[in-house]
């Protein structure tokens, strides 16, 4: 399990389960998200994400275990201070983008003033400012996506959920988007947020989790998560034969490319050693630990997860920040 | 955080009227509700001008007499007055005169001559069948006249005792007497409710559906509760419903009044649209509650039809029942009985109230019945509602929403 402390936790799902009929969506789902953190939630589909969203939202109810913001069980008048974008995206088609903004806001409990006030702000920063009074339908789908997201931060919010925000956006408003997270956990504000682009998620997110089958198979940050496997470094004595590091012992030859090779050290394997007997072959123009990329992870962990099946512990590396 | 946090206590009175004013906006500003209304105020005002042409109509049958016909005149005209009818009778100077008065219309009828108890008729296309009863019974006095007079007897003496024969009725339960006038505005009152009825009913459903079909319904369930959501989606749309039944229920009555195709009383008209609006209240009530709960179960507009099938075949019943049975038969007792069903008082009630002659006990138990049916209704349509609202997909099924929970 994944203890986080709870002083240092801002938003906590702790032993959530749920399932459907015969079918286990969550598995006692346990993991915390810091204030001011941005925490990435990863997995294939049907792996639970968005159940472990809308349960947090109270769309839907938990068969047992809770969500927790600040150490209480999130209750629905909490529920307003949560920023929310729903996997289906969900706007009123033949409203005003504006009246829209303001209608949530004012959901939200805000003051007609405020909510109009946020509503400019919004849609100012999110680039949608001049379709304020065009009807929702009558917007792009790119432009739509930026009005839903002006939606899930017209209120304010103090935690913000955010199910698949960047798809379907082109790579300015990633860009726009990956800022307004950044500067809202900035603030102190818990940001969670599920995606299948890897490359984003590595880029931009203090944590990850990855979910699979309703439980969470691995969390930490990504360098953690990337140093979590056995050790591999890369050595490049131009040159020579790859065969001197087959002998070496607790040393395991993955991959060469001339005189450049890849190595999987054992447990307590001192690269150090590997190094000099580098050395000795000649002249290393490269010697470095190679950290693979969060999609080689991703599919190290969700691939291990299936081969084990029973007692399969989750792969932590988190709570040492 | 960079902004003070702010105040996220939500009343429930302020999360439903702000959905209700959504609504509200959303239906006024809509082209569908516009032209809706705009057709049927069209419609009950072309209906009351109708009417008034119907009404001043020259209903008087103009019967002209050659001199060889002359002796009837006065017999036709005590026989037109004795049944009621409009018979105006005229003498013409000659049969040429008179065929040509026929072809002109200016005659209806002319009555040539008369050779033993044969009438010589002569007409442009056909003669009226009501004024072929009095021609002819015209003629039988004549003949009864000369037949008396040939046995030695005096006609008039005769005619004087024949014209006091006469049926005096007593009446064990009088019937009570229903105006024609009110007949027509209780069938104008049906139609009106029935429609206003189905067109809200259906806008509930419509919205349910769209919220979920939109999906806009999983980010306001994560702000409001399921119930407040459908409360303030029925009031706004009734409010909307009530605004349209108010504004072509006093165009109709208006235009009835000011036409003078209604001689209704004015507090007559009044008390019309006042039950109008009470039984739009109530029924929208009961209905749109059934509406709503039944729309939660769908995900896509085209399920909707077969979804809300159950509401509507009451609504549609009540409605056909009423304007089948009641413009000729206002206290039908089955009826009657229907009239006092939740079920069917919405549509039947108004129309009955309309035409007059209900029993204050009737008016009161339908009243009692219906009010009461909504609690309950609540308690079920509000289980539906929240169980359907965010299982999109395939329809849910009834008896799975009702169980589930």
């Amino acid at each position: 399990m994944c203890h986080v402390g709870i002083d240092a936790t801002a938003l906590e799902f702790d032993g959530v389960t749920k399932s459907y009929g015969d079918l286990l969506a969550l598995d006692a789902l346990s993991f915390g998200i810091r204030a001011g953190e941005v925490f990435g939630f990863v997995g294939s589909n049907g792996a639970g994400k968005t159940t472990a969203m809308r349960i947090a939202l109270g769309v839907l109810a938990a068969d047992s275990g809770e969500v927790r913001w600040a150490g209480q069980p999130v209750t629905f008048e909490t529920r307003r201070r949560i920023g929310y974008m729903p996997e289906e995206r969900g706007l009123y088609p033949k409203m005003r983008v504006g009246e829209q903004l303001v209608y949530l806001a004012r959901l939200h409990g805000l003051s007609l003033a405020a909510a109009e006030e946020h509503t400019r702000t919004w849609t100012e920063r999110l680039g949608v400012a001049s379709r304020l009074g065009d009807d929702v339908q009558k917007l792009s789908l790119g432009n739509q996506q930026r009005v839903q997201l002006a939606s899930a931060l017209v209120h304010d919010p103090s935690v913000l959920v955010l199910d698949e925000p960047f798809s379907g956006l082109d790579p300015v408003a990633v860009e726009v988007m990956s800022q307004v997270l950044r500067d809202k956990a900035d603030v102190g504000v818990p940001v969670l947020f599920s995606s299948h682009q890897l490359e984003l998620v590595e880029r931009i997110c203090d944590r990850v989790g990855i979910i699979k089958d309703g439980r969470l198979v691995a969390s930490g940050s990504v360098d953690e998560l990337r140093g979590a496997g056995p050790e591999q470094v890369i050595v490049d004595v131009p040159g020579t034969d790859p065969a001197w590091a087959r002998d070496l012992p607790g040393v395991r030859l993955l991959d060469a490319t001339g005189g450049r090779v890849l190595l999987q050290l054992d447990a307590g394997v001192d690269d150090q050693l590997v190094l000099n007997a580098a050395l000795r072959m000649g002249p290393v123009r490269e010697f470095a630990r190679n950290r693979p990329p969060l999609t080689e992870l991703y599919r190290h962990v969700v691939t291990a997860a299936d081969e084990s099946t029973p007692g399969r512990e989750p792969v932590t590396a988190g709570g040492s920040r | 955080m960079s902004s003070t946090p702010p105040d996220v206590s939500l009343p429930t009175t302020s999360a439903v009227r702000l959905v209700a004013e959504r609504e509200l906006r959303t239906r006024l500003r809509s082209k569908a509700y516009r032209v809706t209304t705009v057709v049927l105020v069209v419609v009950v005002v072309t209906f009351a001008l109708v009417m008034n042409v119907v009404r001043n109509r020259d209903t008087t049958q103009h019967v002209g007499f050659t001199e060889a016909a002359a002796g009837l005149r006065s017999h036709v005209a005590a026989v037109a007055r004795g049944i009621g009818e409009d018979v105006a009778t005229v003498d013409v100077p000659s049969e040429q005169a008179g065929r040509r008065m026929v072809s002109s219309g200016k005659l209806d009828a002319l009555v040539v001559s008369m050779q033993g108890p044969r009438v010589q008729v002569v007409v442009s296309k056909k003669l009226d069948p009501q004024l072929e009863s009095t021609l002819t019974s015209a003629a039988g006095q004549v003949t009864l006249n000369r037949q008396i007079s040939d046995l030695g007897g005096d006609p008039a003496a005769v005619t004087a005792q024949v014209n006091q024969a006469s049926v005096s009725v007593t009446a064990l339960e009088p019937a009570p007497h229903f105006d024609p006038q009110r007949l027509a505005v209780g069938s104008v009152a049906g139609i009106l409710i029935y429609l206003a009825l189905l067109g809200t009913g259906m806008s509930v459903a419509q919205g349910v559906v769209e919220e979920k079909s939109s999906r806009v319904v999983e980010l306001l369930l994560a702000t409001i509760r399921p119930w407040q959501l459908m409360s303030g989606k029925v009031l706004g749309i009734g409010l909307a419903g009530l605004l349209q039944v108010a504004v072509v229920g006093v165009a109709g009555v208006l235009a009835g009044q000011l036409t003078g195709a209604l001689t209704l009383s004015v507090s007559a008209s009044a008390s019309v649209i006042a039950w109008l609006v009470v039984w739009f209240v109530l029924g929208f009530t009961l209905y749109s509650l059934v509406f709503a709960g039944l729309g939660a179960l769908v995900s896509r507009q085209e399920d909707l039809g077969g979804a809300t099938a159950p509401a509507t075949m009451f609504l549609v019943l009540g409605y056909v029942v009423g304007i089948s049975v009641l413009p000729s038969a206002p206290d039908q007792p089955v009826v009657a009985a229907m009239s006092l069903v939740p079920a069917f008082s919405p549509t039947l009630m108004p129309m009955r109230l309309a035409m007059g002659g209900v029993p204050l006990w009737q008016t009161l138990l339908s009243l009692g019945l219906a009010v009461a049916c909504v609690p309950l209704l609540v308690a079920v349509t509000g289980r539906l509602y929240r169980n359907g609202v965010v299982r999109t997909g395939a329809k849910v099924r009834l008896r799975e929403a009702l169980r589930a929970d």
